[in-house]
C-alpha cells in the first residue's frame, strides 16, 4: 500500500491554516473596508483591546484541554467576577486592589473545587463544569439580580489608562495627530500568554500537561504524578478565568447578569482553531491567540460592514469550530488507518 | 555459540498467591550477562506475574531475588525502584506519549535542565547520541506519532536503556510487528546483548524463540518446567513442555482410526485465501456439515482471530467466503448471522455477556437481532424460549429476569451458549466454550457438541486444552505464530502429531 | 435482616426518582398545606399540582430524548435548549408570515408544526452525524449548537421577538375549549406515551440498552451500535422540536434568547434523578418522567421562597454534583477504604 508521507506533521500544518486564515481575513477587511479606515493600525490594537480578556482566558482552556479536559464553566466565572467585583467596589465600599484580590482567590477556589471533583474522584470535566457554569451564572444573579456599574474611581483610572505608540498616527479632520494606543489590560494579557507558554515549554509541570493528554495510563507508568498535575492545570485555570474576568470588566465597567455569554465557547474556539485538539495532548497557546485575533477579526468586519446582525459572529464562529473539529477528526482517523498498514 | 557472562539475575523458590488461586510456587529464574532469555509459557503459566513480582507491581510471599552489583538480597517495591536498580520493562503498548517528540519520550521525568528552565538542547542532542549508539538513525525532534509501531518500540528500548542498564524485560515486543521490522528488533537486541546486557524476552512465537534466544525458561500452571539451553531443546519437546505432555520421541504411535464411509458431505463453510491484516494471515479451509472442527496451537497463534475473520468480527481485507454453496459478503456479524452462524467469543466478560441485562434478555437477544426491528417477541414466546435452554443447559439462576452478571461464569458461558443455540445456525463457532467452567459442565458441552454435530451443523471447536478437541472433533486445523499451517485428518488426529504440526521446522526424522 | 430488607427497596429501579418526589411534595405540603388542592372553575381544573404538571411538560418531553441518548451513548445532548429555540422560531415564522406582530396565520397550522419537528431533527441529526459516525465527544459535539443554535434562531427571527397573536395558535400552550386540562399534558402524555409504545413493542429499548451496556458485545450479536447511537440523537432532536411548540404557544411568541433557557441542565438532571446512570446502559423511562416533575416542582418550591429564576441554577448544580458524586466508583472506593481504616483502627483499639 502507498503510503504518503506527510513531511511536517498534522500539529504545524493545523497552526499554520491558522495564521494564514487571519492574515487572509485581516487583508480581506483591508480590501473591503479600507474606506471606512479598516486599514489603520488602532483597528489592529483594537483586536487587543477588546479580547484581552478572551487571550487570558482562552490561555487557561488551552492548558485545560491539553489535559484532555474541558471547563466550560469559565464564561459564567468571568460574569460572576464582573459582578462580584462591581458589588464589592460599589455596595461595600471595597477598594479596587482588595476586590481585585479576592476575585481571584475566588476564581482559584472554584478552581480547586472543580478539579477536585475531576480529578480526585474521577468525574467527568464535562459533567462537573456544565454544573459549575449554571452555579457561577446562578451566583452571579444572587449577588444582584440587577446591573451594577462601577463608579470606584481607582477602577475607572485603570480602566481608561492609554499607553500611546510614538509612531502610526493619521491625521484627523481637525489636523491633530492621533496615534495609536494600546490598554494596559493587552499587556498584562500578554504577559499572562508569555508566562504560560513558559510554563508549558521549559517546565516540568508544563511537559507533564502533555504527557497526560497524550497518554494518561503512560503518563502514569513513567511516574509523572497525574492526579496533582490536573488538579494544579484547573486551579489555574480558575486563576486565568477570574484574572480574564477582571480584564473583561476593565473593558465594561459593569456586572450584570447576562455578561459574557457564550465566552466559554469562544475560548475553546479560539483554542480549537489555533490548533489545540480536542483529544488532547496537542496544543499551544500562540495558535490559540490567533484564534483570539480571528474571532476579534471577524467581529470587526461585521461592525464595519454595518448591516449584518451581530449574532453572525456566533455562527461563523460556531461554523468555523465545526470545520475545525471535523478536519481534526479526519486528521486523525486517517492517521489511525495509515498505521494500521 | 554466543559468549554467555557471569549470573546477573538470580530469582530463587519464589511464591505468590492471589486469594484462592497459587500464581507462582517455588518458582526459580536466572538470568546471565550478555544472554537471551525467552520466558514461555500458556494461559496462566505464570510469566507476566513472575515479572510483576520482579519489577515490584506485586508483592510476594516467599523467595529471594539477587542481582549482580547489588549486596544482598531485595525487593523492588515499585517500577521505579526497579529502574534505579537496573531492571526495566517495555511492554506491548509501548508506554509511551505518542504525541510528544522522541527525544522528549526519552527523557520525561528526568529532563536536563539550565537555569531552572528545561534544556532542549541538551535532550535532544542526548536522545540522538543515545539512539545513534543503538544502530537507530531518526529525527529525534518529530512527534513519537509519527513514526511507525515497531520504531517506537525501540524508542521505548532505548529509554529502558538509558535510566538503567543491566536488566532489560520484552514484555511480547513482537505482536503487532510485521516481520522487516522483528528483523529490526533483533539487531537491536543483539546488539545490547553484545554490550552484556541480560534480557528477559517473554514471547509466544516460537520461531522468533528459535531465531534470537540462548536460554528458555518455560512455566506451566505457575510452577517450573525447567530451564533449556535452546540449542539443545528440539522443537516438538519445547511444545511438549508446554503442554505438559511427555513426548517420546521413540514411542510415536500413529493413530489410524477405521475411516468410515465417505459420504460425499454438504459443504457449508468453504473460505479462500481470507486475510485480516495484523492478526492472521491468509488461510483457506472447508467445514462440512457434521463436523466438528478444532482450531489448535499455542497461545496466540492467531485462533481466535481466524475465528473473528470468518464471522465478520474482524472484516477480513480480502479472500471469498462460501455459506451452503453460496458466495457471501461478511461486513459485520449481522451478515454471517443472517446467512446462518453463530460465535461465542473467548472473552464473555468484555464480549459476550450484557451484564446489567436479564438471563432472558441474554438470550434472545440475538434471535432477536435476527428477526428484525419490527417484530418483538411477545413475552410469553421469550420466556418459552429461555426456559427451554435454562432447561436444557441446566443454568443455574434465581429466575429468568435475574441479571445476568449475579451468574457465576459457568453459567454464564451457558446463557451466551443458550443465545447461539436459540438462533439454529449451520455453522457454530464457540471459542474456548469450557474454559472456567466446572468438570460435570465441561462434559455436558462435550456432549452437545457432538448431538450438534450428529444432527447436521457444523461446528468449529477453540480450546487450549488438546483432549477435549480430541475428544470431540473429527479435524483439526493447526496454526503457528498467526498463519494456518497444516490439517490433520480423522485418521492422523492424535496429540504428537498436533504438537508435531505446531511446532514445525527442523530436525525431524 | 432489616439491613438486607433496606438494601432491596434501595436497590428498587425507580427508588431514587420516587424518593425525592416524595421528599420535595413533602417539603411543600408543609409550606402549602392546600397543596394538593384541586378545584374546578368554568370546567377547567385548578391547583398547585396541575400548574406543575403544566409546566413541567416541555421539560418531560426533552428528559425521553435525552434519556435516549444518554443510555445508548452514554453522553449528553446539551443543545436540546438551543434546538427547541431553533423549532419556535421556525414556526413562529411560518405562521407568522415573518411579521413582528400578526393576528391571523400565514400559512397552514399543519405545515407550521410540521416544519418546526422537522428542524428539530434535523438539528438532532447534525448531532447524530458528529458524534456516531465522527466519533467526537458528545457533549463536545452537541456544545456548537448549544451556542450556535441561538444564532441560528437570532436569524430566523430577524433579531426580534415575534408575536403570533392568533387565539388558536395559544391552544398548545393553553386550553383547548371544553378540555378541562392543559394541552401541554396532553402533548407530554402523547410523547411519552408514544415513545413507551415504541420501547415496549419493537425491541429498540433492549437494543439501545444493549449498546450502551456493552458496544463491543452488541456488534457481534448483530447490532450497529453507530447507527442506534445516531438515532437517538435524532430523537432528542425531534423532542426539542417538540418542546419548542409548547414554549412558543404559551406565550404565542418567539424570544430566540429565552426560549428553553437552562432547559439542557434540568433534562439532565431529570435524567439522573430519574436513577439512570449517566455513563449509560439499562435506563427508565419513567424515571425521568417522574425526575422531570420533580424538579418542576422543585423549582416551584424555589419560586415560593423567593428564589429568581437566575438564581435557581445554583441549586440544580448542586443537586447534580451530589448525584454524580454519588454515582462514582472512586468516591465508592475511598468510603471503603476509609470503613476498612477506621475498623482495624477499633480492632487494634479493642486489642490494646
Amino acid at each position: 500500500m502507498k503510503h504518503v508521507k506527510i513531511k511536517m506533521n498534522n500539529h504545524t500544518f493545523l497552526l499554520i491554516i491558522t495564521v494564514l486564515l487571519f492574515i487572509a481575513m485581516y487583508l480581506s477587511g483591508i480590501l473591503l473596508f479600507g474606506d471606512k479606515n479598516f486599514g489603520r493600525i488602532q483597528v489592529f490594537f483594537n483586536l487587543f483591546i477588546s479580547n484581552a480578556g478572551l487571550i487570558v482566558v482562552a490561555t487557561g482552556m488551552t492548558m485545560v484541554l491539553i489535559t484532555a479536559g474541558i471547563d466550560i464553566s469559565v464564561g459564567s466565572v468571568v460574569a460572576m467576577t464582573c459582578m462580584l467585583l462591581a458589588w464589592m467596589m460599589e455596595h461595600k465600599g471595597v477598594n479596587a486592589i482588595s476586590a481585585l484580590i479576592i476575585v481571584l482567590i475566588v476564581g482559584t477556589a472554584f478552581g480547586f473545587v472543580q478539579g477536585w471533583l475531576i480529578s480526585y474522584l474521577n468525574l467527568q470535566p464535562f459533567i462537573i463544569t456544565l454544573a459549575g457554569m449554571f452555579f457561577a451564572r446562578g451566583m452571579t444573579a444572587v449577588i444582584s439580580t440587577e446591573m451594577i456599574s462601577i463608579k470606584n474611581e481607582m477602577f475607572l483610572s485603570w480602566a481608561n489608562a492609554k499607553f500611546y505608540l510614538p509612531f502610526g498616527g493619521y491625521e484627523n479632520k481637525r489636523g491633530d495627530i492621533i496615534f495609536p494606543y494600546i490598554y494596559p489590560s493587552v499587556v498584562l494579557a500578554i504577559m499572562v500568554l508569555v508566562a504560560a507558554f513558559i510554563l508549558l515549554k521549559y517546565t516540568k509541570f508544563g511537559r507533564s500537561i502533555y504527557a497526560i493528554g497524550g497518554n494518561e495510563q503512560s503518563a502514569l507508568l513513567m511516574g509523572l504524578n497525574v492526579r496533582r498535575t490536573k488538579l494544579l492545570t484547573y486551579v489555574i485555570n480558575g486563576f486565568l478565568a477570574a484574572f480574564g474576568g477582571f480584564l473583561f470588566a476593565l473593558n465594561t465597567c459593569a456586572g450584570f447578569v447576562e455578561q459574557a455569554k457564550g465566552f466559554e465557547m469562544e475560548a475553546i474556539a479560539s483554542a480549537v482553531i489555533g490548533g489545540t485538539l480536542l483529544t488532547g495532548g496537542v496544543g499551544n497557546v500562540i495558535g490559540s491567540l490567533f484564534g483570539v485575533l480571528i474571532k476579534g477579526t471577524i467581529e470587526s468586519l461585521i461592525n464595519f460592514q454595518g448591516t449584518l446582525s451581530s449574532w453572525w459572529t456566533k455562527i461563523t464562529i460556531g461554523a468555523l469550530l465545526s470545520f475545525f473539529i471535523i478536519l481534526q477528526s479526519i486528521l486523525a482517523a486517517r492517521k489511525q488507518r495509515r498505521r494500521a498498514v | 555459540m554466543e559468549q554467555e557472562g557471569n549470573v546477573l539475575l538470580q530469582m530463587r523458590h519464589i511464591d505468590k498467591h492471589f486469594p484462592g488461586v497459587v500464581a507462582l510456587l517455588d518458582v526459580d529464574f536466572t538470568l546471565r550477562q550478555g544472554e537471551i532469555h525467552a520466558l514461555m509459557g500458556e494461559n496462566g503459566a505464570g510469566k507476566s506475574t513472575l515479572i510483576k513480582v520482579l519489577t515490584g507491581v506485586e508483592e510476594f510471599e516467599k523467595g529471594i531475588i539477587t542481582l549482580e552489583g547489588t549486596r544482598g538480597t531485595f525487593i523492588n517495591r515499585s517500577p521505579q525502584e526497579a529502574q534505579e536498580r537496573g531492571i526495566s520493562t517495555v511492554y506491548q503498548e509501548v508506554n509511551l506519549c505518542e504525541n510528544l517528540s522522541v527525544a522528549e519520550n526519552i527523557f520525561i521525568g528526568r529532563e536536563p535542565k539550565k537555569n531552572g528552565m528545561i534544556d532542549w538542547k541538551q535532550i535532544n542532542r542526548k536522545s540522538e547520541e543515545l539512539l545513534n549508539r543503538l544502530d537507530i538513525h531518526i529525527d529525534v525532534t518529530k512527534a513519537l506519532e509519527n513514526y511507525s509501531l515497531a520504531l517506537q518500540q525501540m524508542v521505548a528500548i532505548a529509554r529502558a536503556v538509558d535510566i538503567s542498564a543491566k536488566v532489560l524485560i520484552l514484555d511480547e515486543p513482537t505482536s503487532s510487528l510485521d516481520e522487516s521490522e522483528v528483523v529490526k528488533l533483533f539487531d537491536l537486541m543483539r546488539k545490547l546483548k553484545n554490550d552484556g546486557m541480560g534480557i528477559v524476552f517473554v514471547t509466544h512465537f516460537l520461531e522468533q524463540v528459535y531465531e534470537v534466544c540462548d536460554r528458555i525458561t518455560v512455566l506451566r500452571n505457575g510452577e517450573l518446567v525447567g530451564e533449556f539451553e535452546v540449542d539443545k531443546l528440539p522443537r516438538v519437546q519445547l511444545v511438549a513442555k508446554m503442554m505438559g505432555k511427555d513426548f517420546d520421541d521413540l514411542a510415536k504411535i500413529k493413530h489410524y482410526k477405521e475411516k468410515n464411509d465417505e459420504k460425499e458431505e454438504q459443504r457449508i463453510v468453504e473460505a479462500k485465501q481470507i486475510e485480516h491484516i495484523g492478526t492472521v494471515k491468509s488461510f483457506s479451509l472447508n467445514i462440512h456439515a457434521h463436523e466438528v472442527v478444532g482450531l489448535a496451537g499455542l497461545l496466540g497463534s492467531g485462533r481466535s482471530e481466524l475465528a473473528r475473520a470468518l464471522y465478520g468480527a474482524d472484516k477480513p481485507d480480502s479472500g471469498m467466503l462460501k455459506f451452503n454453496g453460496e458466495v457471501i459478503k461478511v461486513h459485520a456479524p449481522i451478515d454471517a448471522m443472517k446467512a446462518g452462524m453463530g460465535y461465542l467469543p473467548e472473552n464473555r466478560k468484555e464480549e459476550g455477556i450484557f451484564a446489567d441485562l436479564s438471563v432472558r434478555e441474554n438470550i434472545m437477544i440475538a434471535l432477536q437481532v435476527k428477526k428484525g426491528m419490527f417484530k418483538l417477541y411477545t413475552k410469553k414466546e421469550q420466556e418459552k424460549f429461555t426456559d427451554r435452554y435454562i432447561d436444557a443447559l441446566k443454568i443455574k439462576t434465581a429466575d429468568r429476569e435475574t441479571p445476568v452478571k449475579q451468574l457465576s461464569g459457568g453459567n454464564q458461558q451457558k446463557v451466551i451458549l443458550g443465545r447461539w443455540l436459540l438462533t439454529n445456525p449451520d455453522f457454530l463457532i464457540l471459542d474456548e466454550p469450557t474454559r472456567g467452567i466446572d468438570v460435570g459442565t465441561k462434559t455436558e458441552i462435550q456432549k452437545l457438541v457432538l448431538k450438534l454435530a450428529s444432527d447436521g451443523k457444523a461446528i468449529m471447536f477453540i480450546s487450549s486444552e488438546i483432549e477435549e478437541m480430541l475428544r470431540t472433533c473429527v479435524k483439526m486445523i493447526v496454526l503457528r505464530d498467526r498463519e494456518m499451517v497444516g490439517t490433520l485428518n480423522e485418521n492422523e488426529l492424535s496429540q504428537e502429531n498436533i504438537m508435531e504440526m505446531i511446532a514445525g521446522g527442523e530436525e525431524r526424522e | 435482616m432489616l439491613r438486607a430488607r433496606v438494601k432491596k427497596i434501595t436497590e428498587m429501579k425507580l427508588f431514587l426518582p420516587i424518593l425525592s418526589l416524595l421528599l420535595v411534595l413533602i417539603i411543600n405540603v408543609i409550606k402549602t398545606p392546600n397543596f394538593f388542592n384541586i378545584t374546578i372553575t368554568n370546567g377547567v381544573f385548578y391547583g398547585y399540582i396541575i400548574d406543575i404538571i403544566n409546566r413541567s411538560s416541555e421539560l418531560v418531553i426533552l428528559a425521553v430524548g435525552m434519556t435516549l441518548v444518554v443510555a445508548a451513548s452514554g453522553g449528553a445532548d446539551i443543545s436540546v435548549g438551543a434546538v427547541s429555540a431553533v423549532s419556535g422560531a421556525v414556526i413562529i415564522f411560518i405562521l407568522g408570515g415573518g411579521q413582528t406582530s400578526t393576528d391571523f396565520y400565514h400559512a397552514p397550522y399543519i405545515l407550521g408544526i410540521v416544519a418546526a419537528v422537522f428542524v428539530g431533527g434535523l438539528c438532532g441529526v447534525w448531532n447524530g452525524f458528529l458524534v456516531a459516525k465522527m466519533k467526537i465527544q458528545p457533549m463536545v459535539a452537541t456544545l456548537i449548537l448549544f451556542t450556535a443554535g441561538r444564532g441560528i434562531a437570532q436569524l430566523i427571527t430577524g433579531g426580534q421577538i415575534l408575536y403570533l397573536r392568533v387565539d388558536h395558535y395559544k391552544g398548545l400552550g393553553g386550553f383547548i375549549p371544553g378540555v378541562p386540562l392543559p394541552t401541554p399534558v396532553f402533548v407530554a402524555i402523547l410523547v411519552v406515551g408514544l415513545t413507551y409504545l415504541l420501547l415496549k413493542k419493537t425491541p429498540i429499548g433492549l437494543y439501545i440498552e444493549s449498546v450502551g451496556i456493552n458496544a463491543k458485545a452488541s456488534r457481534l450479536v448483530g447490532l450497529n451500535p453507530v447507527f442506534i447511537q445516531f438515532l437517538s440523537y435524532v430523537y432528542s432532536g425531534l423532542c426539542a422540536g417538540i418542546a419548542g411548540l409548547i414554549i412558543t404557544s404559551r406565550v404565542y411568541s418567539i424570544d430566540a434568547n429565552n426560549a428553553g433557557l437552562n432547559m439542557e441542565l434540568d433534562a439532565i438532571l431529570a435524567v439522573a434523578l430519574g436513577g439512570n446512570k449517566l455513563s449509560g446502559g439499562k435506563f427508565s423511562l419513567i424515571g425521568s418522567v417522574i425526575g422531570a416533575i420533580t424538579i418542576q416542582t422543585l423549582t416551584t418550591t424555589l419560586y415560593a421562597m423567593k428564589v429568581s429564576a437566575d438564581q435557581l441554577p445554583v441549586y440544580k448544580a448542586i443537586v447534580v454534583v451530589i448525584i454524580v458524586a454519588l454515582q462514582s466508583s472512586e468516591l465508592k472506593r475511598m468510603v471503603r477504604n476509609l470503613r476498612a481504616k477506621l475498623m482495624t483502627n477499633t480492632t487494634e483499639k479493642e486489642a490494646a
